[in-house]
């Protein structure tokens, strides 16, 4: 056992000791970039200095050696310093042009592919899965890289009308967040209670205030206190199953997946935008998930064929209509895609604009 | 030594194709360790049966009270043994990162010896609230783990109902469209607040995220409880060698199309030189000997469009800080919720500017502590009580850039209406 050790409590470390030389130099100044080819940024100080950032996607989830692999490639070319992006690419900062090329290869060979900038289809935000979260009802690495496997090209090119960013989620609580396209994993049974754990695992009136729709009662069951549900209340959001894993909301035949679209972080031209459900009861099929893989590309390359260059998925949508977006990506539009939680009618379309 | 591999034919799948594989590695590292070996038969069960098996516990380092995720294996055998023995614990310990996710291989190199020793090898860089993800550790070597890591400089992020960790934009150290020095304003604001991190006391959890300007790389309006986003008051700067060369690369049918049509506030307007407006608030740049953009900045809303196509030819002025928007939040428990903004603009230039970015934070972190009820996000609280009330309790005067539209029903008490009125104007005319 280890002895008993105070933690120094340093909080965020500083940054600056880790800052490639050129960025620590240029820090707050620079002026623009341009993009030389898909996976290159070059970017320019208003002191004249130029810096080359290269980016490569990984698996994230990645294993002593692979990082140690990417060490040994950033001290050949890029003066050992890297940095990681929101979606788990790794960039490699080079202040001399003729390292570039060689760096590209080198990264290439060892298996990391190039890309992810500009208008390309990035790295997928993703969440823990199997792997290690308590919760999920699905993988999230297995079906991040079974994707990515399918959408490689899409990665080294930048042949996209604008960026599109990907997520997926193994649970409603949705860990992986907003995107042009979301994955997520929808339970379509109310939970499964195993009344004999109840009392001993769950605190009982904190799961009763978990639940958005009040559906939950404590009861006596068996002579026992534990909980039930209003099967006809319940909306399977499966918040009741964190705080109270005897209520199982993971069904291996049930959970399915569903797909979300036009979520927009960026203030850009429009305001920033929250995804909408357009896809659900997707079979959840490992290790590769092939019937979601399907209805993602359909839509990506839908998009890809019709929307103008600079429209993001939010903003092809919003010109083409939803009734075309749903004609053209041959999906179905059916009632439960109409909002009926709160604030609904804000989604409803108040006005005769229409396009026929 | 390795005990023998289990048989893991859907994982094995997940090595073929372009990709990096995750499996590779979780291979590899079974090699020399027996707990990788039962890590895989774990998951591989998880893949034929669609069921995860692992469950929370208590695991923690001395001196703290979260930053270990803790798991223990729920696939028992019918005696209640563990299946897969070798790995019934797989604790992972969250690490906050440095702004900007900068590192040297030096350290990344430590970091892996760190954990080839005492945890299973396996990293992720990063979570999505930008922990370093050291995953899978017995607990009885948990500490050990965090001990070398706290030495090497390394800290606890947060779990469970506390201040969380945080993200910062590359910004300043390489993004031209930087507002702030986002890596200051991370660490001044989260490190003020370690003890909420360290010690989970809140009603809930509570994220901070920090991103330079609009283009908000951290995706901090959605995901963050106090989103700190960079943006400009003045006018925009412009850089006429720049502009010719964008124009000259790609013409008159991308400018219109893609640069004056695409602006929300229609603000751009093509001009013959001639024609172009002077004043204090316009900004204006030839594009060739005819032809120049114009700008009127007063109807301008920052939002990035323009500087994002002509980098360096447009640019964000000189008088920056940034937008505070609170309470956003995913679904649970009462729907999607973007952050709203709450201070148009707090300059951030001087000591001063940071440390009341960081007086604010206290503010809104101590009455989110008085008045959340459990479980309850900030922008959940905000729905509860309004959002004047709010303001209110943190001191904020209102500000018309708070709303979309002022009300549309009359459900209100106006007897205060004149009292208000005169404080307003007597504010203006002090
Ligand atoms: C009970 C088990 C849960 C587990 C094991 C879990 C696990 C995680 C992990 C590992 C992350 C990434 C953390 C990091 O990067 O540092 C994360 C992020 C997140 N979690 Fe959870 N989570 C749980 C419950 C919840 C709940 C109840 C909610 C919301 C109602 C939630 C919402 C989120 C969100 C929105 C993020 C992304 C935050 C961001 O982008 O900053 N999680 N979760
Ligand atoms: S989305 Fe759900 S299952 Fe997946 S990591 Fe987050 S909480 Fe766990
Ligand atoms: S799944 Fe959601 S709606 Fe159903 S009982 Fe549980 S908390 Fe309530
Ligand atoms: S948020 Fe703005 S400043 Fe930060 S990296 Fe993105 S574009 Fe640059
Ligand atoms: S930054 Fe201003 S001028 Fe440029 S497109 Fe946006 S609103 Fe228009």
């Amino acid at each position: 056992m280890a002895t008993m050790r105070t933690p120094i409590e340093s909080g965020v470390p500083d940054n600056r000791p880790y800052l490639h030389p050129a960025l620590l130099k240029n820090y707050g100044n620079w002026r623009y970039h341009d993009r030389p080819r898909p996976g290159v940024l070059h970017h320019v100080s208003h002191s004249g200095d130029e810096v080359w950032s290269v980016r490569a996607g990984t698996q994230r989830q990645m294993d002593v050696y692979t990082i140690r692999k990417l060490c040994d490639i950033a001290d050949t070319y890029a003066e050992g310093h890297v940095r990681f992006t929101i979606r788990s690419n790794i960039e490699f900062m080079v202040s001399d042009p003729a390292k570039v090329d060689p760096l590209i290869g080198a990264l290439t060979e060892a298996g990391f592919p190039v890309g992810g900038t500009g208008n390309s289809v990035s790295m997928i935000a993703h969440t823990q899965g199997w792997l290690h979260c308590d919760i999920p009802g699905t993988d999230a690495s297995g079906a991040v890289k079974a994707l990515m496997d399918d959408l490689y090209t899409e990665f080294i090119k930048e042949d996209m009308p604008n960026r599109v960013h990907l997520s997926t989620s193994c649970c409603e609580i949705n860990c992986g967040g907003q995107a042009d396209i979301a994955i997520i994993v929808q339970h379509t049974k109310p939970p499964k209670i195993n009344h004999d754990l109840v009392a001993n695992v769950c605190e009982r009136p904190a799961v009763v205030a978990r639940c958005p729709v009040a559906a939950i009662r404590p009861a006596l069951v068996n002579g026992k206190p534990s909980l039930e549900v209003d099967e006809k209340k319940c909306i399977c959001c499966g918040a009741c199953y964190p705080p109270c894993p005897p209520m199982q909301i993971n069904d291996p035949e049930y959970s399915k997946l569903a797909i979300w679209v036009g979520g927009k972080n960026s203030n850009a031209r429009g305001k920033p935008t929250f995804m909408k459900m357009v896809a659900s009861g997707l079979p959840n099929n490992p290790p590769r998930w092939p019937e979601v893989s399907e209805i993602v590309k359909k839509i990506l390359y839908t998009y890809k064929e019709d929307a103008r260059s600079w429209e993001r998925i939010a903003d092809w949508v919003e010109r083409i209509g939803w009734p075309r977006f749903f004609e053209k990506c041959d999906l179905p539009f059916t009632k439960y895609l109409i909002d009926d939680w709160r604030g609904s009618r804000a989604n409803l379309n108040a006005s005769t604009h229409i396009r026929f | 030594m390795a005990k023998k591999m289990h048989d893991t034919p859907m994982l094995d799948q997940l090595e073929s194709g372009p990709w990096p594989s995750f499996v590779t590695g979780l291979k590899r590292l079974a090699k020399d360790k027996d707990y990788m070996v039962d890590l895989m038969g774990q998951l591989e069960t998880s893949y034929r049966t669609k069921k995860g098996y692992w469950k929370g516990g208590t695991v923690g380092v001395f001196g703290y009270g979260g930053g270990v995720i803790p798991r223990f294996t729920e696939l028992k055998d019918e005696n209640d043994k563990p299946v897969f023995p070798d790995a019934a614990e797989f604790h992972t310990l969250r690490v906050q990162p440095p702004a900007g996710m900068h590192y040297n291989t030096e350290v990344l190199r430590k970091m892996c010896d760190i954990w080839e020793r005492h945890g299973s090898g396996l990293i992720a860089f990063h979570g999505q609230s930008g922990d370093i993800m050291f995953q899978g550790a017995k607990t009885d070597k948990v500490q050990d783990a965090f001990d070398e890591l706290n030495e090497l400089g390394f800290d606890l992020g947060g779990a469970g109902p506390a201040v969380r960790t945080s993200m910062s934009c590359v910004g300043a150290a390489r993004c031209e469209q930087s507002c702030y020095d986002e890596a200051k304003a991370h660490r001044q604001v989260i490190n003020t607040f370690l003890d909420d991190i360290h010690r989970p006391a809140l009603p809930y959890k509570f994220k901070f995220k920090f991103s330079g300007c609009p283009n908000d790389c951290m995706n901090s309006i959605q995901r963050s409880d106090m989103a700190v986003i960079g943006t400009w008051r003045d006018n925009m700067r412009t850089d006429e060698g720049l502009a010719r060369k964008w124009f000259d690369a790609h013409g008159m049918n991308e400018l219109v199309n893609n640069v004056i049509s695409r602006c929300p506030t229609k603000t751009i307007l093509l001009k013959e030189v001639k024609d172009v407006a002077q004043g204090p608030t316009i900004s204006s740049v030839k594009i060739s000997d005819s032809h120049a953009l114009e700008i009127d900045n007063s109807n301008c809303v920052r939002c990035m469009h323009c500087v994002n196509v002509m980098t360096g030819a447009l640019a964000k002025g000189t008088d920056t800080g940034a937008t505070i928007l609170i309470g956003g939040k995913r679904t649970l428990k009462i729907g999607d919720l973007m952050g709203t903004v709450v201070v148009p603009f707090l300059p951030l230039k001087t000591e001063e500017d940071y440390e009341a970015l960081v007086e604010l934070g206290q503010k809104v972190i101590d009455f989110f502590a008085e008045n959340a009820l459990e479980h309850e996000r900030t922008g959940e609280m905000i729905e509860r009580i309004g959002l004047v009330n709010f303001l209110e309790g943190i001191g904020v005067d209102i500000d018309p850039n708070m709303v979309a539209t002022p009300r549309t029903n009359p459900y209100v008490r106006m007897d205060g209406w004149d009292d208000e009125v005169a404080r307003i104007n007597a504010k203006k005319t002090a």
